[in-house]
């Protein structure tokens, strides 16, 4: 795709937001539109993002890079390549043909984190700041581009991962690091239980992993950090190398695993968890943490066998059940409620994508 | 302008009937501790903010969960307003007391309820110290994380109100990214659990917004930490610097190299005399300034990395770099650090300690602010900075005796967190803001993102009971707060470069 120049049209996205309150509008708050397929379905007016975009700052040497909703995130991850640094959450692309894939803004708002995620934090973490149009029709700031910021509630943070219901986010900043001086990826033969058990005693020690994956035959394992401990850790774990481009076939949902037919759950555990049995196919990611199921199983009791274990499902394939996230009980939902009731009193923000009752 | 809760500003507090009250309380809660008679109130009057004191109408110190729960019931019932309070070593006066209000004080739930190395995670009560999480795991080789100076004393439920930080932050985080799971109980006492035992839970993310919130929209009742394996080694190199200037871009460098140290600690002339006098750590009395880098990890890649940095402060002008040669001058030269708080008390009778943060590229500007705002005050200031991650603390100093000091250095520091402010800051990075910079937050947001933020406490606690008057200002005080600038008749540091 041609790049196309940086605009800051927050002035008309404002002007649609406070349109849409006075006509009682609801909107559907859309950047790539690379997630459709996640979350419920929302009834309303688009507003694209795409138009406001454009990196805002960014200094290398503070860590931080602040862009516009709509600058699309491949656009941000060359930038910071080029600087020697990374995203360290490694949000998905999605990119599909004729597409730019993923925006910054979409990033946010969905808060989908790559494999590094165990070890580095998800998008949540690296959030430090956000300029947010709100339901009474302010384009406020909150947070900044400091590390360190206790000053007021961290509602940068709470948009992370709020799929647009709370407001329109038009600008974030997000704490960068440096990408790692080594990076080596292994496979090892072995079956999934005895992954899980190795898992858990490494993760006690020192071992500089940054991404771990069974696909039910083999562990996948990436190894990051400097020459040293990288090749101490690759003489101690042996197997054979592995491709880099499997971490972003896996992030990117285009391993094979994801071409079965059979809706798509992700299913979110505490990270001791043992072998999980479920209808299905799985992919173990996240060192455990993450699984990826295939399955033809109704929503109920995924949802039983996951939750029983302390963890939550959810359906990342369309139309598969009313709600793709897993319900929330009360008074939490009650509570869900009422800061939705607060931040946006005429509840034109993606009504219903993440619940109905939000 | 005293920062005392002031109802003409801050709002009108309900009235509370106290003998009903602790009646109710003696009834429904038999077994409850309940404090009452001015001697016994004494010691709450505040909290490690101690220039400012206001006795509570009653404290309690519950052991159960259960009475927190029948409390904040009653409470919510009669409209009581319910300040909540850990080990009491907050630096904002988020813990200070209210008049009208009970102190709700959460030290008794000091049990480690579970560690379990292999998920990698300590489950414990609010009231249990910081340093006993790391303690506890340590026959693991496993620890917590952050580490606020006052770790040996705060408790974690503190810690997850104030979004505590420490000196590893930049490469370990905050308290946020340490959390799992936090148990709390609502204004209306309803028990609910934010987060999860997994890395995230549906919804929104109410633990990241609750974690830091000072109180205000719940009071902690269980804390579920990640725990890290410990770092095989760390290794400190301490770099002398004649201008604070090269010591600031020399951190921009490091960074530049691609290394992220799990310390960057500076410190100026005043400070450094003062921290040597005290710990004798070896410091370059004569240097203008100090860099501290640690450097942690799998002992390989710190040697090489020790090199590098060595290598780069060397470039960036450096005047002499010592690496600590055992694990006995590693500690001391950190000794140094970690005390110049009480250093710098030794060589005056009072001080002042801010905690702003500003990007990293403004601190040669931000300094020679402070420096003027010194000298325009007549009162000195050492400076202690969280290098790394942007963090100053300026400890002002004064003496309370002296008829104006304590308003003076008061003065120095709001227009110090102003200049943070000003250059894309905030006003407080670790401390909280609390009572102490209730004012400075009309600085660094306008009107409209206050209003937002007690919508935030609207759908968590719509009768305000939790914490009145901390946090976030009301916008009359803001109004008024204002209004006294434009009285001065000129904006904040009119002849200051734009750095």
């Amino acid at each position: 795709m041609l790049s196309r120049p940086d605009v800051d049209a927050s002035a008309a996205l404002l002007e649609q937001v406070n349109h849409a309150l006075n006509s009682g509008t609801p909107l559907r708050i859309q950047g790539g539109n690379s997630k459709a397929f996640l979350g419920r379905k929302v009834a309303g007016e688009v507003l694209d993002t795409r138009s406001h975009r454009g990196i805002v700052s960014y200094d290398p040497t503070e860590l931080v890079i602040t862009a516009r909703a709509g600058t699309p995130l491949s656009e941000l991850q060359t930038a910071l390549a080029d600087a020697g640094q990374m995203l360290t959450c490694e949000p998905p692309r999605f990119a599909r043909e004729g597409s730019d894939g993923a925006t910054v803004g979409g990033m946010l708002a969905a808060g989908l984190a790559g494999p590094r995620r165990p070890w580095a934090g998800g998008v949540r973490d690296l959030v430090l700041g956000t300029r947010l149009i709100t339901g009474t029709g302010k384009h406020l700031r909150f947070g900044g581009e400091v590390m360190k910021n206790v000053a007021g509630y961290d509602l940068s943070r709470l948009l992370a991962g709020s799929f647009g219901c709370l407001g329109v986010v038009t600008e974030v900043s997000l704490k960068v690091l440096p990408v790692p001086r080594q990076r080596l990826s292994l496979r090892l033969d072995m079956d999934l239980a005895t992954a899980l058990r190795k898992l858990a005693e490494w993760g006690q020690q020192p071992v500089p992993l940054s991404a771990a994956c069974h696909d039910g035959q083999a562990l996948h394992l990436r190894l990051e950090g400097g020459e040293g401990s990288v090749a101490a850790a690759q003489a101690r774990l042996g197997g054979e190398p592995l491709a880099e481009d499997y971490w972003d076939a896996l992030n990117e949902q285009q391993l094979a695993f994801f071409a079965d037919p059979r809706p798509l759950w992700r299913l979110s555990l505490p990270n001791n968890t043992g072998v999980l049995d479920l209808p299905g196919e799985q992919l173990v990611d996240w060192g455990g943490a993450q699984r990826w199921l295939k399955s033809d199983a109704d929503a109920a009791t995924i949802r039983q066998a996951v939750t029983a274990v302390g963890g939550h499902a959810s359906c990342f394939t369309a139309g598969v059940c009313d709600s793709p996230f897993a319900p929330l009980a009360e008074p939490l939902l009650r509570y869900h409620r009422q800061l939705k009731a607060q931040l946006d009193p005429q509840g034109i923000f993606n009504p219903g994508r993440l619940y109905a009752e939000i | 302008m005293s920062i005392l809760y002031d109802e003409r500003v801050d709002g009108v507090l309900p009235t509370v009937d106290k003998a009903a009250l602790l009646d109710e309380l003696r009834t429904r809660l038999p077994d409850l501790d309940v404090l009452h008679t001015q001697e016994d109130l004494t010691p709450y009057e505040c909290d490690g903010l101690s220039a400012y004191r206001t006795a509570p109408m009653l404290v309690v110190l519950p052991e159960r969960i259960e009475q927190v729960e029948t409390l904040l019931k009653i409470c919510h019932q009669r409209g009581v307003p319910v300040v909540a309070r850990g080990a009491g070593t907050g630096l904002s006066g988020g813990a200070l007391p209210l008049e009208k209000g009970i102190l709700l004080v959460m030290a008794r739930f000091n049990k480690i309820l579970e560690i379990d190395p292999a998920g990698r995670f300590a489950r414990v009560q609010p009231g249990v110290r910081n340093l006993a999480i790391s303690q506890a795991a340590a026959p693991f080789d496993l620890y917590y994380a952050p580490d606020p100076s006052s770790q040996i004393a705060c408790s974690i439920g503190g810690n997850v109100a104030e979004n505590a930080g420490g000196v590893h932050c930049l490469k370990y985080g905050l308290t946020v990214h340490n959390l799992l799971k936090v148990e709390i109980l609502t204004a209306c006492g309803e028990r609910m659990t934010l987060g999860s035992d997994a890395l995230d839970s549906p919804g929104f993310d109410l633990l990241a917004l609750f974690t830091g919130s000072e109180g205000m929209l719940g009071i902690v009742t269980e804390v579920t930490v990640k725990l890290l394996p410990k770092p095989q080694v760390a290794k400190v190199l301490l770099a002398s610097f004649d201008s604070v200037e090269k010591a600031g871009r020399a951190v921009g460098d490091i960074i530049a190299a691609g290394i992220i140290p799990g310390g960057l600690e500076m410190m100026d002339n005043l400070a450094i005399r003062a921290a040597e006098d005290f710990i004798h750590a070896g410091y370059p009395v004569e240097a203008e300034a100090i860099l501290l880098c640690e450097l942690d990890g799998v002992e390989a890649d710190v040697a090489d990395d020790c090199e590098r940095v060595r290598e780069v402060l060397a470039k960036a002008g450096a005047t002499e770099v010592r690496l600590a040669r055992d694990e006995a001058e590693r500690v001391k030269f950190w000794a140094g650090r970690k005390n110049a708080f009480p250093a710098v008390g030794r060589i005056s009778p009072d001080y002042y300690c801010m905690d702003g943060t500003i990007p990293r590229r403004e601190l040669p500007g931000v300094l020679k602010g402070i420096a003027a705002l010194s000298e325009e005050y007549g009162l000195r200031v050492a400076n202690v900075f969280h290098a790394g991650d942007g963090n100053m603390h300026p400890l002002i100093l004064f003496d309370a005796n002296q008829p104006g000091e304590l308003e003076r250095a008061e003065a120095v520091g709001g227009k110090i967190l102003e200049l943070c402010v000003k250059v894309g800051g905030s006003i407080t990075g670790e401390h909280g803001v609390g009572r102490e910079k209730i004012n400075q937050m009309c600085s660094q947001f306008n009107s409209d993102e206050i209003t937002l933020f007690h919508a935030v406490k609207a759908a968590f606690d719509p009768a305000g009971l939790l914490n009145p008057g901390k946090n976030i200002p009301t916008l009359h005080r803001c109004a008024e707060f204002g209004a006294m600038h434009v009285h001065h008749g000129q904006l904040p540091f009119p002849d200051l470069e734009r750095f």
